[in-house]
Order: C-alpha cells, then structure tokens, then sequence
C-alpha cells in the first residue's frame, strides 16, 4: 500500500528531534512538510510584526534547510479545517503526522482535523517534542493518592489538577524519569526514500510570504534582533553552551545591564517556536555539567528556566480559562480598575517612569526583554502601581514578545500580579528604585530613550526630581518633552498592597495583623508525593522514539477534549469547608450563626 | 396551609437532599403532580400571584428580579473577592470591632471561628432523624427560630425565594435580625467588572429596612459617580442606628474625587442620626475635622475603632479631638503627619480603654521635600504604660535614605514593619537597637550591600520576631543561616526572595541553605521563587 505522508508543522519549526517528521518518513513513499497559515488573518490578529518576521524567518530556514535535502516546506494559505480536506484528497494522503500541543485551544483544534481525517481514511500519528515532559503524567502523578483532609471531608480532586505550586512541581518532576532522549536530525537517505515531486510552480503556491503579503508595513522596520530560523537557535545553542562552559558556573547569573540587552546567546524565541527543542537543550546542558563537574548529576535548578516553561505548560494544558480571571479555577479574583489610557501609556512607554519606559520600548523595538525586567513592568501594570488586569498586561506581551506562549505568558502573568500559585505579595519592584540597583549608569535608558541621555545618573532613573536647570541643560524638560510621572509610586503602592491583604486575608481567612500570614498556607507541599509503584507502571506513559502500542494509548490520553470545563479544585481545604457555592451569590453573606454581639 | 416545595440550592445540595423526609413527601406529591405545579414560584417567579402571598414579597419579585439579579454573569466559583462572603474588615462577616482588622488572635477564638463554620453544617442537616419524628409536620409549621436560623445560611436571592413560600417563611424574611448587615456594591461598567446592587433593592432597603441596618458598607469603583451614589445613599439613612460604617474603594480612591461638601454633609448625616457608631472605617477620603466633630459629638461614648489613613483634609488637632473624647476608641489607623506627642498621650489618659491597634502609614510626597517629625521616647512610653498589649503597625513608603532620619532614633514600641519601596541600611541598624517589641519585618528593597549585621542583631534583640520578609536584599548564606539559627522555631513566616540569599565560603550553594534554615526552623523550607522567563 502506498503511504503518502504530510507533516503539519505549527511549532516545533526544525528538523533536528522532531518526531512526529519521523514518523511522517517512516516507510513512507512521498512525503509534505506543510505549514498553514491564513494571510488575511494575519494582519488582524493580536500579534506584532516582530513575531511575524521571526515566524517566516523561521520558515524560510526550515524551507532552505529541506532545500538541502531535495525537499521543499509547502506553505498553504488557509484555515486548517478548509485546508486539509483539499489537500487529503489532492495529494492522496494517507498519514498526517503533527507534533502534540498541549494548550486547551490546540487541543480542541488537533481533535477536530483528527477526526477529520479518519473520515478521509487518513492515519494520524501524534508526537510529544514541545516539552520535555509528558504533561498529562505529571498531572495524573499530581492527583494520586486522593486528598483526605480533616473534618470528615475526603476531597477528591478531580482529575486534571495540576500542582499550583514551582515547589511541588519540582518535586513531581524529580519523581520521574529523565526526559526522553531527542532524535537526531532528518537525513538525506531518509528525505530521498520518500521523494515527492515538486512542481515547477510550488513557489507560486507554496512560498513563504513576505510580511507585505501580510499585510504589515515594512517601512522603517530596522533589522531583527532576533534573527528566527533553526540555524539560527543551533548557533546560539552551542554559543550558549560554550559561555557555560567557559564560565564554568551554573548558578544563576545575577542581573547587570548586559543581562538587559539581547543576548546572542539567548534562545527562548527558539524554543518558544520550537526552532530548538528543548530535550536537545536539556541533554547538552546535562552533558556539559557532567563533563565539567566530574559526572555528578545535575540539580533541577540547572533547568530553571526550561522547568518553569514545563510548569506551566501544565498548569495550563486543562484550563481553557487559563489566559482569564474569570472562570479561572486556579485564579485569584483581584477588582482591577478599567483604565485604557492608563494601560496605552503603559503599553506604549510613557508613564514618566524612565525604566519602565525603557523597557516597554525595548520589547516594542526587539521583542524581548530580560525576565526581571518583565517582572519590573509586570508589577508596575498590575499589583504594584497602576491596579490594571494581567489580563491587559498579558495581551501587549502576547503581541510584542517572541517568546510569548499562551501558557507561559498567562502564567507568567497570574505569577507576577499574585493572581496565583500562592505568591507572597509583600515585594512591590519600585520603578525607580529597582532600575537603579540593576543599572546605576542608567545607560540602558539612554539606550532606549534617547531623550533623556544628557540626564545626569543621579537623576535618570526619575527626571521629574531634577531642577529646571538640569532638565533644561539636558534638553529635555519633563511634562514637556518627556512625560510626567503618571502616578505617585509610594502613594500608589501603599493603596495596592491594603487591597491585595485585602483580597489575600479573604482567602485565607486570617485577620490578624501580619501581612506575611495573609497568604493562605500551601496545602499540596505537605501533600505526599506518589509512591514508586505509581511511578513504574506509567514509563509506558513516556513517549518513546519509536511507536509502540503502549505510546498509542497514551496519545488516545492527550485528547481529553471532554470534560475538561467542569473541573474546578480549590486552593486549599478551607475553601471546601466555607461556601464556595454561596460564593458565587450577588449578597453572599456569611452570617455567624450567634446574634450579632453590641459591643457597649 | 399548603406544603410547597422548596428547591433551595445549598452547598452544591438541594434541601431535598439534607432533608430526607422533605424528599420523600415531595416524590409522594411529584406522583401526583407535575413537577412544575409543584413549586409554581420557583420556576415561575412571574405567576406570583398566589393567594399565600405576601404583598412584600411581591415587591421583591416586582424588582425585576430575581431571575435578573441572578441571571448575571457569575464570578468564578472562587476566590471571589467581589462577591466574596466575608470581607477583610468584615463588616459582612462578623459585625464586632474586633474582627475589622485586628484580634489579638488566640489559638482558641481560630477554632471559635472554625467550629462556627460547621455549625452551620450541623444545623442544617439537622433532619438525620427518623421519619417518624418528623411525622406529618408542616413545612409552615416549623418554628420560628428554625427557619430563621435557615434563612441565616441563605444568601439574600436564596431568601427571596424561600420567602414566597408561604406566609409564615415571609414573615421570617421580614424579621428585621435578617436585616442587620447589607453591603452596597456601586460600579461603572466602563470602570469595573463587578457588578452593582440593584437601584430598585437599594430604594427598597432605604424605605422598609434601613432602621433594621447595623453594618453598613459601600464598595465603589473608581468612578467618581459611583463615590457620588454612595454619598447620596448615606445622606438617606437618616432613621438609623447603624454601628459600623465602612466606605471602601476596590480601586482608586473615587471619594476623594467627590466634593468635599457633598462628602462631608452625607458622612454628617450618618454621624447625627445613628448615635451608636462603633466601627468607621473612611480611608482615603476627604473627611475633615468639622465631620470628626461631629462625629464626637453624637458617637464619643460608642467609638471603638477608627480607620482613616490617607484623609489629607484631617489635621492633628482633627484627631486629637477624637481621642480626647472618644475614650472608648481602642483602634486607630492613621498617616504620620497626624501622629504627635499629644495624641498618644491623650490614648494614654486615665480615662482612655487600653489601645489595641495603632496603625500609622509613612508615605513620602512626590517630590519629597517635609522632613518627618519625631516622636518622643516618652510619648510611646505612656502609650505603652497605659496599653501593654498595644500592636503597633507602621508601614513606610520612602523613597530616600535622609527620609528615615527621624524614626527610631531611641526605643519605639512598634510591633509590625513593612517598608514598601526601600529602606536604609542604617534604618534597618537602629530597628536591632531600638525595636524590641518587634514581632514582624517586612523589607521589599535595600541595597546591593549584605544586610548580615543588621539582620543578626534584630535576630538578637527583638526577642518577639516571629514574621520576616525580604525583597530585593543581599544577606550571605552565613548570616542568614546565623539569624535563623538565632531565632529558631518562633519564625513562623520566613519569606525570603531566592535572589537575596547570596552564598559564600560557609554555604556554598542554595541547597546547603535550605537544609540549614530547615534545620534550625524545625520545618521544611525553601525560599520565595519567581519565574525565570
């Protein structure tokens, strides 16, 4: 029988540990690399021009790379859904593959075409590449054994809750085997066993637009910092990892002002489009520790980042509200004001404070920003000064930045307004303050706001306080030529952290005085983690490089698009045993159950 | 009188579930009948028209009603803060002083409060006895006291429905101890998410059952017409005997945006006309010494607590006068620049009840140019002499070093300390010397120079620190290990930013840290952590 195979690619943009490309050349007598994207979409939707140009930046690499291999990419314009019935009966398809996404809209998605392609007789074969985990194992290791709390009440989270805690997902992570080895790279024996014919025409077809195509205009776009393509992510990877070596340090760095700016040794756009994999990073960082610190076995923290992309990967991977406050299980209901002038100043750099600006401009200008400084602005937009919904603040980032995952960023975002996973908030970044500990120089924003560059140091991180003679002298007056301070920080800050007690004490009903005790205490850390008998029998759960009938049971798992709505778990037990049901009333009142007491 | 169904949702349960008898009398009845015929106003509110009626609970229906109030978009299950059944300060929750802010907590009064919970419980599944007991009883027959303890567990949408009833359940809907507390949500669409009381029930509760009021609060956005539409309410409660008052922004102050006189006549209506305030709660609004006076003059025998930090247009003499006459006054929340010798020492005065709570807020103006004045040893001193048990809470928002100059020179009795922004390292070098009452630190931000000296000698001296924060710090591995070594298991709250701990030659890594402080806390710990991405 002949097997024509197509390879869907959304992420997961290389041909280096790419599974799903496998199994797509597996015995296959003609195979497609397919990339849909619809161009009238593309101008319209929520997303920025840097994004865009590294997204075709990144299929103009992977199309030169299968060049090299007698192969073309076909990039097809349309919707999935419209797409593929066409193409099934075009190119007589017989085997789709696709790499596993994770995230609720993805999932929904992926369900639909596979469906689809049974009715088309076409075979689907799923692999897992975009993280280093399977997400679901986590999740399941998570829910075993049941909760039993005291007061009678035996909790059981419904399936599908995932550890709210970095703690307790670490602990989860190091309860499981390491993450399955990556693939090496597509060769050329194996791209000419299965030749498909390309037409004179393809680029007529099948090329990658051009952002104009777009509908972006390019007029005065300045060169990409970050250049996409995986060529690109492999360069650095091995640049990254030679600054490691070389170092020979593998705590983390503490932040300075090169740590600022682009790094060219920074990768997380890569992986964020899946132009490296993450198990390839995982393995050479691993290898190198080894190499350098005498084969010992490297700590968790030495994947600080590539674990917190994986936590919330699964954090997410059942929540379609996860991007949300409300209808959010996991988020914390903050009245954050409406405010859009507020947040357009914010979003555009002009808020007076010369390091938030700088920083909103650099994500603007490159598209990335270093973690601290999302954090910086993050608290500026939300807890911290101007009391704006993450919401706000995570749909600009979704737009400007490379790396923004629908995961990662909502996440992020919950994290760093204290919206959840059980965040202290009593750390307020001051935007003045925090910026000068990072840069005293204040060349950073010289760098970004030109404006200011004659500002003496003393006064760069806040003009406003400078004397008329200074401003005029640095030819630039504040309120005129820069703006002033939207808002009083310390006068700000002292409003927001009443509220957030507020919100906090309310969870956790406390209603003492200190302000660290109003944060409810964090029940799944003192929860036991699952035995080992557990952890044996699901290695199966793990994809293995090669299909194995066990692997196609656990990929039926990955598609739990049903019930997944209903889920709803609570923070800890003490929401169990108050009304959570009496919540949801507009005049919700707990009433004590004596009369009231007159206080004479 | 006629059975009705009652299709109560509680807990998740219906009362058919939590009252097996009730269940079975209704299956007997669905035998008979339709479901619909068997609870007409439930399902079909606008039918009410039943002889059993109450013309009052017609009203409620007539508000547009029931199904409109619910029929709004719910929350999500939780944690609702909007809708949430307790607030902070709790005028919803618990109605004494107390529970506003501050209870010298005791193990015993937690469980108090857990135990009241299940109470609740308890109650309502109170029908685990036979079916005989209960016996041909009529549901309008149950007495008095038991529906109303039913009713206390309703939410108010709940006992619009269960007052239609019958005639009985609506006369419990009436009883004006159902009517003791009510919260009134003001919102602008274009400003807030949350939702807004019903005009037409704020009209109703202004006309039948604004005697019955005792704990009233009001929750704006920050629109400035929702401040303003709290403002004209509060002028309506003039047949009053409200006890505690509470106006709360959820975001920016808006009652500072209202007109100071507007503001200041509606505050003075509620002052004249309810004699028994005990608890006002009016941060951030533009309340001034005249209304303070008038509120001594009619409230100074009730007065217990007072919450009015950021209150621009109050002057020292403002609450001076306040403490000098209200000498019941046991709680107090102000910003510093009302703070003077002569308020802590008219709180000291024979006459005056033992304090329980001082809150003082230390917030810089912008540019910052006043220097801070300081109080004198002795003041505190009386203070304390008068109120041994006093907590004293400070939370600064200073932006430079010169600015902590005046505080803490010589020993203050400061209990809690939060300093937002950043504090000098010099400051936190007297706080060892000076504070020794000290039960919690909170430092969002020093510098870039290890605090181990600092913190080593708090961790000698103040003998009572049982919560510590730190932020954006520098301590090494060695002293933090020192400090907590020095304070042992009374550090119930230790939240330290990972990047704050910085290891050196005694504690090379993060680890070796954990293990450590875990060690002499008597409990798992790791620091705080943030995202790297």
């Amino acid at each position: 029988m002949v097997v024509n195979s197509v390879h869907w690619f959304r992420k997961g943009l290389r041909l280096h540990d790419n599974p799903a490309l496998q199994e797509a050349l597996n015995g296959a007598d003609t195979v497609r690399c397919v990339y849909i994207l619809d161009p009238w979409f593309a101008g319209s939707a929520n997303v920025g021009i840097n994004r865009w140009r590294f997204l075709l930046e990144s299929l103009e690499d992977l199309d030169s790379s299968l060049r090299n291999l007698n192969s073309r990419l076909f990039v097809v314009r349309g919707q999935p859904a419209n797409v593929f019935p066409r193409l099934f009966k075009e190119w007589n398809v017989t085997r789709l593959t696709f790499e596993y996404d994770s995230e609720p809209y993805g999932k929904e998605r992926d369900g639909a075409i596979i469906k689809m392609a049974q009715e088309f007789r076409v075979e689907t074969i799923v692999r897992n590449s975009h993280t280093l985990y399977n997400l679901d194992r986590i999740i399941e290791m998570n829910n075993c054994p049941p909760l039993t709390v005291k007061n009678h009440l035996v909790i059981e989270l419904n399936n599908g809750s995932p550890p709210l805690t970095f703690k307790r997902f670490q602990a989860l992570v190091n309860g499981l085997e390491l993450p399955t080895k990556p693939l090496p790279t597509v060769t050329r024996e194996q791209m000419d066993s299965c030749r498909t014919k390309i037409a004179d025409n393809h680029d007529e077809h099948y090329s990658v637009p051009s952002l104009e195509e777009l509908g972006f205009n390019t007029q005065g776009l300045g060169p990409a910092v970050w250049k996409g393509g995986e060529s690109e992510a492999l360069d650095r990877l091995n640049k990254h990892l030679d600054r490691k070596a070389w170092v020979a340090n593998f705590e983390r760095p503490r932040i300075n002002i090169c740590s600022l700016m682009a790094s060219p040794t920074g990768l997380s756009p890569y992986l964020r489009f899946g132009c490296l994999s993450c198990r390839v990073f995982y393995y050479n960082l691993r290898d190198l520790y080894m190499k350098l610190r005498k084969h010992c076995s490297p700590p968790l923290s030495l994947f600080g980042q590539l674990l917190w992309r994986e936590f919330f990967y699964t954090a997410g991977t059942n929540n379609p509200n996860f991007d949300r406050m409300e209808g959010n299980p996991i988020c914390v209901q903050i009245p954050w004001d409406h405010n859009p002038e507020a947040l357009a100043k914010w979003a555009e750099g002009r808020t007076g404070f010369p390091w938030i600006d700088a920083i909103m401009t650099q994500l603007r200008q490159e598209g990335w920003i270093h973690h601290l400084a999302r954090h910086a602005v993050a608290c500026f937009l939300t807890r911290g000064d101007l009391w704006i919904s993450w919401e706000s603040g995570m749909r600009v980032f979704e737009e400007l930045l490379l790396d923004a995952d629908w995961s990662v960023n909502a996440g992020s975002w919950m994290w760093l307004s204290c919206s959840a996973f059980f965040q202290q908030f009593f750390h307020c970044y001051c935007p003045v303050g925090f910026g000068r500990r990072t840069d005293p120089s204040g060349d950073y924003i010289r760098r970004y706001i030109p404006k200011l560059k004659d500002y003496p140091n003393q006064y760069i991180y806040e003009p406003w306080r400078a004397p008329a003679s200074v401003q005029k002298a640095a030819n630039c007056i504040v309120g005129v030529d820069y703006p002033k301070p939207m808002i009083n920080h310390a006068e700000g800050s002292r409003l927001n952290i009443e509220r957030m007690k507020q919100v906090y004490q309310q969870l956790s009903h406390y209603r003492g005085l200190s302000l660290l005790a109003s944060v409810p205490t964090i029940q799944e850390e003192a929860e036991p983690l699952p035995t080992d008998d557990s952890q044996a029998s699901s290695s199966t759960c793990e994809s293995p490089p090669h299909p194995s009938p066990a692997q196609s049971n656990s990929l039926k798992r990955g598609w739990p698009s049903e019930t997944q709505g209903s889920q709803r778990h609570s923070y800890s037990k003490q929401q169990h045993t108050s009304s959570s049901g009496r919540d949801q009333e507009q005049w919700a009142e707990q009433q004590p159950v004596e009369e009231p007491v007159d206080t004479q | 009188m006629k059975r009705e169904s009652i299709d109560i949702t509680l807990e998740g349960q219906t009362l058919h579930s939590l009252l097996p008898v009730a269940k079975k009398q209704k299956s007997e009845r669905m035998a008979s009948s339709s479901p619909h015929t068997s609870s007409p106003y439930v399902s079909h509110p606008s039918a009410g028209n039943s002889p059993h009626l109450d013309r009052s609970a017609v009203d409620y229906r007539q508000l547009g009603c029931v199904e409109n109030w619910e029929d709004k978009p719910h929350r999500a299950p939780y944690p609702a803060y909007p809708q949430g059944a307790e607030e902070d300060w709790s005028i919803t929750q618990e109605p004494s002083v107390e529970d506003w802010e501050y209870t010298p907590h005791t193990q015993q009064s937690e469980m108090g409060r857990a135990n009241r919970s299940m109470e609740g419980w308890n109650m309502l599944s109170i029908p685990q006895r036979s079916a005989d007991e209960w016996g041909n009883q009529d549901w309008g027959n149950l007495p008095h006291h038991v529906v109303l303890q039913v009713f206390r567990n309703l939410s108010l949408v709940q006992r619009v429905r269960a007052s239609s009833v019958c005639r009985r359940w609506n006369e419990v809907f009436h009883i004006p101890d159902l009517w003791r507390r009510f919260e009134f949500e003001l919102n602008q669409p274009a400003t807030s998410y949350l939702r807004s009381t019903h005009p037409d029930l704020i009209q109703q509760i202004i006309k039948r059952h604004s005697k019955h009021l005792h704990y009233v609060s009001f929750k704006v956005d920050s629109c400035t017409q929702s401040a303003e539409a709290a403002c004209d309410i509060l002028s309506q409660l003039v047949n009053c005997t409200i006890k505690t008052l509470g106006l709360i922004s959820t975001a920016r102050p808006s009652f500072m945006d209202v007109s100071q006189s507007h503001f200041a006549s509606a505050l003075t209506v509620v002052f004249v006309n309810s004699k028994s305030l005990s608890s006002i709660k009016i941060d951030d609004t533009p309340v001034d010494d005249p209304s303070l006076k008038v509120l001594v003059a009619n409230n100074s025998d009730t007065l217990k607590l007072l919450k009015m930090s950021s209150c621009p247009h109050v002057s020292p003499a403002g609450i001076l006068c306040v403490a000098d006459k209200c000498h019941g006054l046991k709680e107090l929340a102000l910003n510093y620049h009302l703070l003077s010798d002569e308020l802590l020492l008219a709180l000291s005065s024979e006459k005056h009840v033992h304090l329980d709570h001082l809150r003082i807020d230390v917030v810089s103006e912008n540019p910052s140019q006043m220097l801070f004045h300081s109080i004198k040893r002795s003041s505190w001193d009386a203070l304390v002499r008068h109120s041994p048990k006093v907590k004293i809470v400070m939370y600064f928002f200073l932006l430079d070093d010169i600015e902590f100059e005046p505080f803490f020179r010589e020993e203050a009795p400061v209990t809690h300390l939060y300093f937002g922004q950043t504090v000098s390292k010099a400051m936190l070098g007297r706080i060892g010397l000076n504070c020794p009452r000290l039960e919690e630190l909170v430092v969002c931000a020093n510098g870039l120079h290890p605090l181990d000296e600092e913190l080593i000698r708090i961790g000698e001296r103040c003998k009572r620190l049982s919560a510590i924060g730190l932020g954006e710090c520098q301590v090494t591995g060695t002293g933090f290990v020192e400090f907590v070594k020095m304070c042992g298991k009374r550090l119930t709250q230790l939240s330290i930013m990972e990047e704050v701990l910085v290891p050196d030659d005694g504690y090379s890594n993060m680890e070796q840290i954990h293990t450590e402080v875990s060690k002499h806390l008597g409990r798992t710990w790791f620091p705080d952590m943030m995202p790297t991405w």
